[in-house]
């Protein structure tokens, strides 16, 4: 081990201090040593303490573990998980200057995790770790039940795990309850207040069928099936509420990815550079942060990519270069006469990392100069080779910003809704893709949908789009059937 | 804010979490080989190995659904200044169709599984369930350099001298002789020496082994019709077989025999690569078999497994011959079978034996079509699966040694 326990203890003070002079508002932090089987494990199970058993972990943990020895990739430094007290791993075979670098690096995830509206608005940082080992007793309980046992657990846990991010994205939004809904949808059935209504013909009143289910169109769907499927048996609902739960968990740290590596570089970058590190010490950083920040020619960074635009902000705020959209900002002081923090670039970036996800954080703030600073380009499949087609030229630039945001965090996943329960009176499942654009994967789209079957027990349909044409797809017996609509 | 840490603790000391997922997923991985065996053995690299050899299966591995977009989902990245509109920036890879890396596709999820031969090999018999085949009486082999020691002699030869039991001997021969002759030895300073009734030898005898022995004929018709496709099938066939034969006894011997109108005992190397041309006359590889088996293989010592692949051409004439040499082969081997290679395509010209051998009406021959190599797997199946109705109506010989009565109940 190359720092002691005290000695990085000393490192630690010393950080901690800048933390709290910067302004970072944390969590408790905790740091546990570990080696790098350890990582390995943690990493399979998404850093979780305690997680429930699958196999497809082990699937994880294999593969990970096969690209590290063949030296295909390298493990990280360190591995955190939003959870109060933040807990973080430190790898004990770092150098020195790596563990101060990852200690520094920690305190801005565990700054954004406390403060970022994605994960405040989420799962309670509190309970995570209970709720997680308490999932984790459940489940074992259900395996070690001689009525139910692993395989049917693995089957079903592979079921939600199928269909867990067919979710709704924003957690901050407010679920409504069956009741409320129907409150929605019967006053949105009444005629407007008409002040004129002895002079206009009387309208014709639907009454509105407030027994349908969903009486909107329903994004959750582990949710969804549980609560609608009658004949599912009580720990398969369970299961699936577990899943459920538990991806939601991890739907801040996909919809963030960008923001919290680059909040995170960003203060490892300030505070190492006013540690005032030994020369030996401060050429490694140097070193080390260009390897995690460099740019991937072919592919996007988000260590860099989120680097490289908190810095733009503060710049530009401090510049006065906001552009039109936001001049009603405050009036433009000069920046050398205020303290650091006072800093309206300084203010901006911590106003932005409460307030912001991925995507709106480069819908917002992803400028036109800054998509070619970096480079950007769309890439598109033709035949087997993928085509460069756009650059951000003038005529281009929005389309190739748009489609960056679109498949950043949960944009990568299609929006799929449930339309209908009871499509055809007879229970079937009727799904309605969102398309906008990018088609499905049939092949995953087929198996996908025999996961729902085997959770719906009944027949499901999907409704998409399939080059151009609105089509259904439909299970028959073990096949996918395609429908023109 | 404050900070805690905690140390190190060696990971001999905590549990290994993923251990149990590992092994579940390990387990998956053996049941995909299982259901994929037939593909995964007909791969070219795999036929001919040594058994110990540890070969890399591909295998996809276990997918994980869900919805995910297709091809038509641009992606974003970023350049060093260079790239323009048209520029390929993946070629993607030859063989799949399936979506590249990029944007937020999935990568094609292969994984290579390392297994050796033998363990491929009792993955693929183990789901044949096969019964227990006939056996020859066990016929017991003296191994040259095993031996083991039994009892003592009088006489031997020095080195084979029990030292400790000829210094008893002697001591009680003293005892004796100084009570009847009042000697005292001790204190005398008589001599007593070792008689040579004291001596005592070794008695040593050769271990005798029991092992069966099975021999596996691969005749082939190597007539010019018979193309490099047509011997790869074959050749496959032969391997499975051989494999399977290993897998039962102790001691399996091959040989090979091509023919063309004549035939003759070759190396393997000539069997496969030897390319003859004429006609055919497939009595003569049958005939040639006959001939071996009563010069070297007497059927009460070797089980004895033969196979026959051709293309079906055969000269007219010598299809009666044929038919009379199969019944001839039948009597006294375990099983005979005959493959008719039929790569798609050539079946519409050429002739076949099939309707010819059906006139063989023994219970352990058996004859299939081999189109593809998809078929090889189920053909051998079938071709054991001869065994399963039990007894051979055609191989009457009785069986005596014990062995082989335990293993046909």
């Amino acid at each position: 081990m190359s720092l002691s326990l005290r000695e990085l203890q000393e490192w630690d003070d010393k950080i901690l201090k800048l933390v709290e002079r910067f302004g970072l508002n944390c969590y408790t932090q905790e740091f546990e040593i570990c080696d790098h089987n350890e990582m390995l494990g943690y990493m399979a199970y998404s850093g979780m303490p305690s997680h429930y058993a699958h196999w497809s972990y082990g699937k994880n943990f294999e593969r990970q573990k096969t690209m590290y020895d063949y030296g295909a990739s390298g493990l990280p430094y360190e591995m955190v998980i939003n959870t109060n007290p933040c807990i973080a791993y430190l790898m004990r075979d770092n150098t020195d200057l790596l563990q101060i670098l990852t200690i520094a690096h920690v305190y801005g995830h565990n700054d954004f995790f406390a403060n970022n509206f994605t994960f405040t608005s989420g799962l309670d940082a509190k309970y995570t770790i209970e709720i997680f080992k308490a999932n984790t007793q459940r489940i074992e309980k259900y395996i070690q039940d001689p009525s139910i046992g692993i395989e049917a657990v693995e089957e079903t846990l592979e079921h939600a795990h199928a269909l867990a991010f067919q979710c709704s994205r924003n957690l901050a939004l407010k679920k409504l309850s069956q009741e409320e809904q129907r409150i929605r949808a019967w006053e949105k059935a009444q005629p407007a207040v008409d002040e004129h209504s002895d002079i206009h013909p009387r309208r014709e009143y639907t009454a509105p069928n407030l027994d349908r289910i969903p009486l909107e169109p329903e994004e959750d769907i582990l949710g969804f099936i549980a609560a609608h499927n009658p004949y599912l048996p009580e720990w398969k609902r369970d299961l699936l509420r577990i899943v459920e739960r538990q991806t939601k968990y991890f739907i801040p740290q996909m919809e963030t990815k960008i923001m919290n590596e680059g909040w995170a570089s960003y203060w490892h970058h300030k505070i190492l550079n006013t540690l005032e590190l030994p020369q030996k010490l401060h050429l490694e950083f140097l070193v080390r942060h260009n390897q995690v920040l460099r740019p991937h020619p072919g592919g996007l960074n988000p260590y860099h990519l989120g680097f490289v635009l908190w810095h733009d902000i503060e710049r530009r705020w401090n510049e006065g270069d906001t552009g039109r959209e936001y001049s009603d900002d405050t009036p433009l002081i000069d920046p050398s006469t205020l303290s650091e923090n006072e800093t309206p670039g300084r203010k901006k970036i911590f106003e932005v990392r409460r307030s912001d996800r991925d995507s709106s954080f480069l819908r917002r703030f992803l400028t036109v100069d800054l998509m070619r600073e970096l480079e950007l380009f769309q890439h598109e499949k033709r035949g087997k080779e993928r085509v460069i087609t756009k650059v951000a030229d003038d005529e281009n630039w929005p389309a190739v910003k748009e489609n960056l945001i679109r498949s950043v965090g949960m944009g990568s996943i299609p929006v799929i809704k449930i339309e209908d329960a009871d499509f055809g009176s007879n229970r079937t499942l009727y799904l309605k893709h969102y398309h906008e654009g990018r088609d499905l994967l049939l092949e995953y789209a087929e198996h996908t949908l025999m996961h729902l079957k085997s959770l719906w027990e009944k027949d499901v349909v999907l409704e998409t789009i399939i080059s151009g044409k609105p089509s259904l797809l439909k299970l028959v017996g073990d096949s996918l059937k395609i429908e023109r609509m | 804010m404050s900070t805690i840490f905690r140390p190190y603790t060696p990971s001999s000391q905590r549990s290994d979490r993923s251990a149990g997922d590992r092994a579940r997923h390990r387990q998956k991985i053996k049941n995909t080989i299982r259901n994929n065996i037939g593909d995964i053995l007909a791969e070219e690299s795999i036929i001919g190995r040594d058994r110990d050899k540890i070969i890399k299966v591909p295998i996809r591995s276990i997918k994980e659904y869900r919805f995910i977009y297709g091809e038509n989902s641009p992606g974003v990245a970023q350049g060093n200044g260079s790239q323009k509109p048209g520029d390929v920036v993946d070629k993607g890879s030859p063989e799949d169709g399936e979506p590249g890396k990029g944007g937020n596709e999935p990568g094609v999820d292969a994984i290579e599984t390392d297994i050796t031969l033998e363990e491929l090999i009792e993955i693929m018999f183990a789901d044949l369930e096969l019964p227990e085949l006939e056996r020859k009486s066990l016929k017991n082999i003296v191994s040259e350099n095993a031996h083991r020691r039994k009892g003592l002699r009088q006489a031997g030869i020095r080195p084979r001298l029990d030292k400790k039991t000829t210094a008893k001997n002697r001591i009680k021969r003293k005892l004796a002789v100084s009570g009847s002759r009042g000697i005292d030895f001790e204190n005398d300073e008589q001599r007593f020496p070792f008689h040579k009734d004291d001596m005592r030898y070794f008695h040593v005898v050769p271990t005798e082994k029991e092992s069966s022995n099975a021999v596996v004929f691969c005749i082939m018709d190597t007539s010019g019709s018979m193309g490099t496709a047509k011997k790869y099938l074959a050749r496959s066939f032969y391997f499975l077989l051989y494999q399977f034969v290993r897998q039962k006894y102790q001691n399996v011997e091959v040989v090979f025999i091509a023919h063309h109108t004549e035939a003759k005992e070759v190396s393997e190397e000539d069997f496969f690569h030897k390319v003859e041309s004429g006609g055919t006359y497939i009595s003569s590889g049958y005939k040639k078999a006959l001939e071996i088996i009563e010069d070297r293989y007497h059927p009460s010592n070797w089980n004895i497994y033969a196979f026959h692949c051709s293309d079906g051409d055969n000269f007219y004439s010598d299809n009666e011959r044929a038919v009379e040499a199969a019944n001839e082969l039948c009597n006294v081997c375990n099983l005979f079978g005959y493959g008719e290679i039929k790569p798609a395509g050539s079946a519409y010209y050429s002739g076949s034996m099939l309707e010819i051998f059906a006139q063989v009406t023994h219970e352990n021959f058996q004859s299939i079509v081999i189109e593809k190599k998809e078929d090889l797997w189920p053909g051998f199946q079938s071709f054991l699966n001869k065994d399963k109705r039990g007894t051979f109506a055609g191989s009457q010989r009785k069986t005596t040694s014990e062995g082989a009565a335990a293993a046909t109940p």
